[in-house]
């Protein structure tokens, strides 16, 4: 057992601490907004879970739901949002529209909000149930902890890429 | 209430009125698309109709009929509580150019964004419109997605991601 062994164990033990205290920043744009509410109040208790603070500012969260329909018109402004969180970030669409664009097939909505960010996770439902949400939640908590996540992924890419040489640091 | 408004719309206005029909209250009149202005004005100003708010003005797009377009006018009287609607239909430009019609801006302010919503959707231009922009969709956008000959398929992105990223 070598070095190794401690490092894995260490991103094991960083893992459970980050799937455990997700900061969110809720993009609530439609009607799933009510079962967000609902998922979120006492009686479901995402604090349970760990995820019970949202941060109203995109620089403080972790993970980003996507509440809602997005239209093409907010694709820039999610895009940004997106953008502005710092590494490593989460996203989860949150209801059909946001997965798919659900049952609007029109000029003017997004075909799913994966179009203009990376999705980790998607929420079915018109909106979903809480139990759906909490359920969301912790596939998530899943993914992070085996660091499945889209930003993750790329990281260990970056990462093993490094090591054998094709790509440098700069600076 | 609105039958009588009706009949005293088409004494008062003669031969700018081409058709008019009232079903169950949907009291109705087709008017002369070039004469909209002086028709809402004396709508509006007459002391027995009153009707002096514009509750909301749209169009229609009867793609394969002539006239093609529709902009339609719904008017009440906060007098005597009377409704009409008012149609004036508009023809298609043989050149293909945009369809035009007097504004009512100048008669009704609140008629200013109902206005750049049928640009922006159906392409109907308003002479005489202080400032007719795109309301809803972006400055990007190319067509006018309402009209019935816009592709349900069609999308304008502003933005997708690299599927390769993350």
């Amino acid at each position: 057992m070598g070095l190794e062994f401690y490092a894995s164990k260490l991103a094991d033990a960083v893992n459970w601490a980050r799937k455990y205290s997700l900061f969110q920043y809720p993009f609530v744009t439609a009607c799933c907004g009510m079962e967000f509410m609902s998922t979120f109040a006492p009686k479901y208790d995402v604090a349970r879970f760990g995820a019970e603070f949202p941060r109203f500012s995109p620089r403080q969260a972790d993970l980003l739901i996507v509440v809602g329909t997005i239209t093409e018109r907010q694709g820039p402004i999610l895009r940004r949002v997106y953008e502005q969180m710092c590494e490593p970030k989460w996203t989860m669409a949150f209801g059909v529209c946001a997965s798919t664009g659900g049952f609007y097939q029109n000029y003017s909505t997004m075909p799913g909000a994966d179009q203009c960010i990376p999705i980790d996770v998607y929420i079915p439902g018109c909106p979903p149930r809480p139990e759906q949400v909490l359920d969301g939640l912790m596939l998530l908590q899943e993914k992070i902890q085996k660091g499945e996540g889209f930003v993750q992924r790329r990281e260990r890419r970056e990462h093993d890429a490094l090591k054998k040489g094709h790509l440098k640091v700069v600076g | 209430m609105s039958a009588e408004a009706l009949t005293r719309a088409k004494n008062l206005l003669g031969d700018a009125i081409t058709a008019s029909h009232a079903y169950r209250g949907d009291e109705t009149l087709v008017i002369d698309p070039l004469r909209v202005v002086a028709v809402m004005r004396a709508l509006r100003d007459d002391e027995e109709l009153a009707l002096d708010f514009l509750v909301d003005l749209t169009a229609v797009d009867y793609l394969g009929r002539e006239p093609r377009f529709e902009v339609v006018y719904h008017l009440r009287s906060m007098k005597t509580g009377a409704r009409l609607r008012v149609k004036a239909p508009l023809a298609e430009p043989e050149d293909g150019t945009n369809p035009s019609i007097d504004s009512v801006v100048a008669l009704w302010p609140g008629a200013n964004w109902f206005e750049r919503e049928v640009w922006d959707l159906y392409g109907i231009k308003f002479a005489g419109h202080p400032d007719l922009r795109r309301i809803l969709m972006y400055e990007e956008f190319v067509g006018h997605p309402l009209r019935k000959d816009y592709p349900k398929e069609r999308r304008q992105p502003l933005v997708r991601r690299d599927p390769n990223e993350g």
